[in-house]
């Protein structure tokens, strides 16, 4: 029998498979959240594998805020580009210029929370039943209650006290019109699992993971990086450090660390010894105890 | 390294919560950021020590409350092995939320407080195990510094628990470990406290108990999930039946048959991204491609002719009752089995469980949320299944209502 053990990462990888093959089978229209982070950078890379030789049966969908890294932009087009996937972009702008929504003001403005409206345009437009989301359940602890097929009401709107229960590998998506579901293929994975996946795949990141140099401005507990989204304000002054991002978002939330991390295997060196969760460098994570809970609540992903 | 996925139970106060903070903590899988935050809660809260308890709190209603509520999911590592950990209420009215947990579990850590032994509470938890075919059962007596670590109130709890544990026939091994969650004592180092007790801390049982019964490799199953068929020149012909393999194993050449057609063929390659692959075996996902064209779609079964599953439309089942809405005398509903779905009635209801006696109940026959017990359906069509005690893959199904689309029953077929 022993010839029959699967490691973690392979029984992992099967789970993710198995989910995203459920999700093509059980909705008319899904769609993949595509953000250009490694957590959908490593969800399109199994969604391949868990239909190859056909192509993708669902498109991306990039809620774009329009304060993206360029690295993180480049990196998708060359990714659409090579998966031959289908690219469909929900602008943030749109939302902001058809009123919709009211930009914030302020030294820490944030686009991070309008693009829960944007997304849920872009369901509405597209008539997405399923979005797949790269939401792992060890980010955070509202997450850890998260279904793997995750209700979502008329509204878009996520009711934790009232959720399907999950049980075995059984997933109930079936769903009244106007409602859909965000699905989370990798509800199971720990940051140190991605990591561990993505070298032993050899999955190719944006650069912004890897430690380069850059100017940033220390802005509370966070680096964020210096441009033309993000400015000095008084008293602030951007320095030239050393840094990589753990995760990859808003500009103008997303926070570096000092780091000197230049390829994967460091990374995970640096993973094994980190003190600090990978929320913990998001400046949206930190307005309230229970931010993201709340925020989940109104439909954010 | 491989993957535990174990869950724990416990009624309100024994220790569960802490228990898990004390192995998050210890096994350094806490980060700085969230020990500050459970620090500034616990300051705001009274509390004297750094509460560990907060760090698997996870919803606001539950901080409100202090209790912990639905199903939450909680992820360490040790050199050894990755942990999963379903993180369930204990109390009665959570039954449904300690069958979530314990579906996908190889191994239940039971909580029992040193001081008042083996009680209801615990016995249904050890039932809710036994149904859910839970092979390995962790009795974890805690809060032994409140007994002075004596090894009498341990005994005692050892001897009364066996008794009661000798009439659930799915369990496997039974390991009782004396520990203070609050204190450390045999969670991941050997307590000092307690030089009577012999056997090794309890991360350590964790990270070596032997799991490899736990997927079925005999009965070959495999429920097809989605088929393959790229409209590329290169992969004309192309036809993968993609799906997770059930049970057994499946190589190419392999005789195999579909169900419900009955038609056989032989298995032509297990494909996956990387490549064909020599076998395929639970619980990994591939795509199969067959010698002969058949017509086969989602929710057919690919078996081998010598060893088929049952198949028919009379079904008997445990079931879990999940909604707040009873159920319906000879109710309709949705039966999500495998990959396949179609609709069941309820032809009868043999008995309910009193899961704190394990009696039967033959007068009050009306299920009502989180009742456990024996019932008849009929589908609508043949399912292709085995015992549950033989493969919880393809002896577990799902009842949804058909309006409102809301689950409202676990089964496990006898
Ligand atoms: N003395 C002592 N107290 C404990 C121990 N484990 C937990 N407690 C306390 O018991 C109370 C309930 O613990 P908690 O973990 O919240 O219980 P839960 O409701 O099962 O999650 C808290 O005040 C804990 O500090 C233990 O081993 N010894």
């Amino acid at each position: 029998m022993l010839s029959y053990k699967v490691n973690h990462l392979k029984q992992l990888e099967a789970e993710a498979i198995y989910v995203l093959r459920e999700t093509a089978a059980q909705f008319e229209h899904p769609a993949l959240l595509f953000s250009g982070g490694k957590d959908s950078i490593l969800m399109a890379h199994l969604a391949r594998k868990a239909f190859h030789p056909a192509k993708l049966p669902f498109p991306l969908l990039h809620v774009d805020t329009g304060h993206n890294f360029p690295e993180t932009l480049d990196y998708r087009d060359r990714y659409v580009q090579e998966a031959g996937a289908r690219l469909i972009v929900g602008l943030v702008q749109d939302s902001i210029d058809k009123g919709r929504v009211t930009e914030e003001s302020g030294a820490n403005a944030s686009r991070n929370a309008l693009q829960t409206v944007t997304l849920l345009d872009a369901i509405e437009e597209h008539g997405f039943d399923a979005c797949l989301g790269g939401g792992r359940r060890d980010e955070e602890k509202a997450r850890a209650k998260e279904r793997f097929f995750s209700h979502r009401n008329d509204f878009g709107e996520w009711d934790p006290k009232n959720q399907r229960p999950e049980l075995w590998n059984i997933f109930n998506g079936r769903r009244q019109h106007g409602e859909h579901f965000r699905v989370f293929p990798l509800s199971n994975w720990t940051e140190m699992d991605v990591w561990q996946y993505i070298k032993l795949e050899e999955i190719e990141l944006p650069s912004l993971y890897f430690a380069h140099r850059r100017r940033v401005l220390a802005r509370g507990n966070t680096l964020l990086a210096e441009s033309e989204h993000v400015e000095a304000g008084e008293g602030e002054e951007a320095e030239e450090k050393t840094v990589r991002f753990r995760t990859i978002g808003d500009m103008t939330c997303t926070g570096a660390v000092e780091s000197g991390a230049d390829n994967v295997e460091k990374i995970i060196q640096e993973v094994a010894a980190a003190r600090q969760t990978e929320r913990g460098t998001r400046a949206d994570d930190r307005r309230s105890e229970t931010a993201m809970e709340d925020r989940k609540k109104e439909g954010y992903f | 390294m491989d993957l535990l996925r174990f869950t724990t139970a416990g009624s309100v106060d024994d220790g569960k919560s802490t228990l898990i903070g004390r192995l998050l903590y210890d096994s350094k899988n806490i980060f700085e950021d969230q020990l500050e935050a459970v620090e500034v809660s616990s300051r705001k809260r009274g509390d004297e020590n750094v509460n560990l308890a907060l760090l698997t709190d996870g919803l606001r209603a539950e901080r409100e409350q202090g209790i912990t509520i639905d199903v939450a999911y909680r992820y360490f590592a040790t050199p050894r092995r990755k942990f999963i950990i379903a993180d369930t209420p204990g109390h009665i009215q959570y039954t449904r939320n300690m069958v979530t947990g314990a579906s996908t579990a190889n191994l239940a850590i039971i909580l029992v407080d040193a001081r008042k032994g083996v009680i209801e509470q615990t016995c249904r938890h050890a039932f809710i195990a036994n149904l859910l075919r839970i092979q390995h059962v962790v009795v974890a007596v805690n809060k032994m510094d409140l007994v002075d670590y004596n090894q009498e109130s341990y005994d005692e709890i050892v001897r009364s628990f066996s008794d009661f544990a000798s009439r659930l026939d799915n369990i496997v091994e039974v390991t009782f470990i004396p520990i203070s969650a609050l204190r450390g004592d045999n969670v991941v180092e050997k307590s000092e406290n307690m030089p009577w007790f012999e056997g090794p801390p309890l991360l350590y049982h964790l990270e070596t108990v032997y799991l490899g019964s736990d997927d079925n490799h005999v009965d070959a199953r495999f429920p097809v999930q989605w088929v393959i068929r790229p409209q590329s020149d290169r992969f004309h012909d192309f036809r993968g039946y993609a799906g997770r393999v059930a049970g057994g194993v499946f190589k190419p050449g392999d005789e195999v048959m579909v169900l419900p057609s009955g038609f056989s063929s032989r298995i032509r390659s297990i494909e996956t991204y990387e490549g064909a692959v020599e076998e395929a075996f639970s619980p990994l996902s591939v795509a199969v491609t067959l010698e002969d064209e058949i017509d086969i779609s989602r929710g057919d079964m690919i078996v081998k002719p010598n060893n088929p599953p049952k198949s028919g439309q009379d079904i008997e089942a445990m079931i879990c009752w999940f909604s707040e809405r009873k159920m319906a005398p000879r109710g309709k509903y949705i039966l999500r089995h495998t990959t396949k779905e179609v609709k069941a009635i309820v032809k009868e209801v043999r008995y309910k469980v009193n899961i704190n006696t394990l009696h039967k109940i033959e007068d009050d026959l009306e299920f009502t949320l989180n009742d456990i017990g024996r019932i008849a359906l009929r589908t609508s069509s043949a399912l292709f299944y085995d015992s549950y005690r033989r493969n919880r893959n393809t002896g577990s199904f799902v009842l949804i209502d058909e309006q409102a689309n809301e689950t409202v029953a676990a089964g496990m077929i006898v």
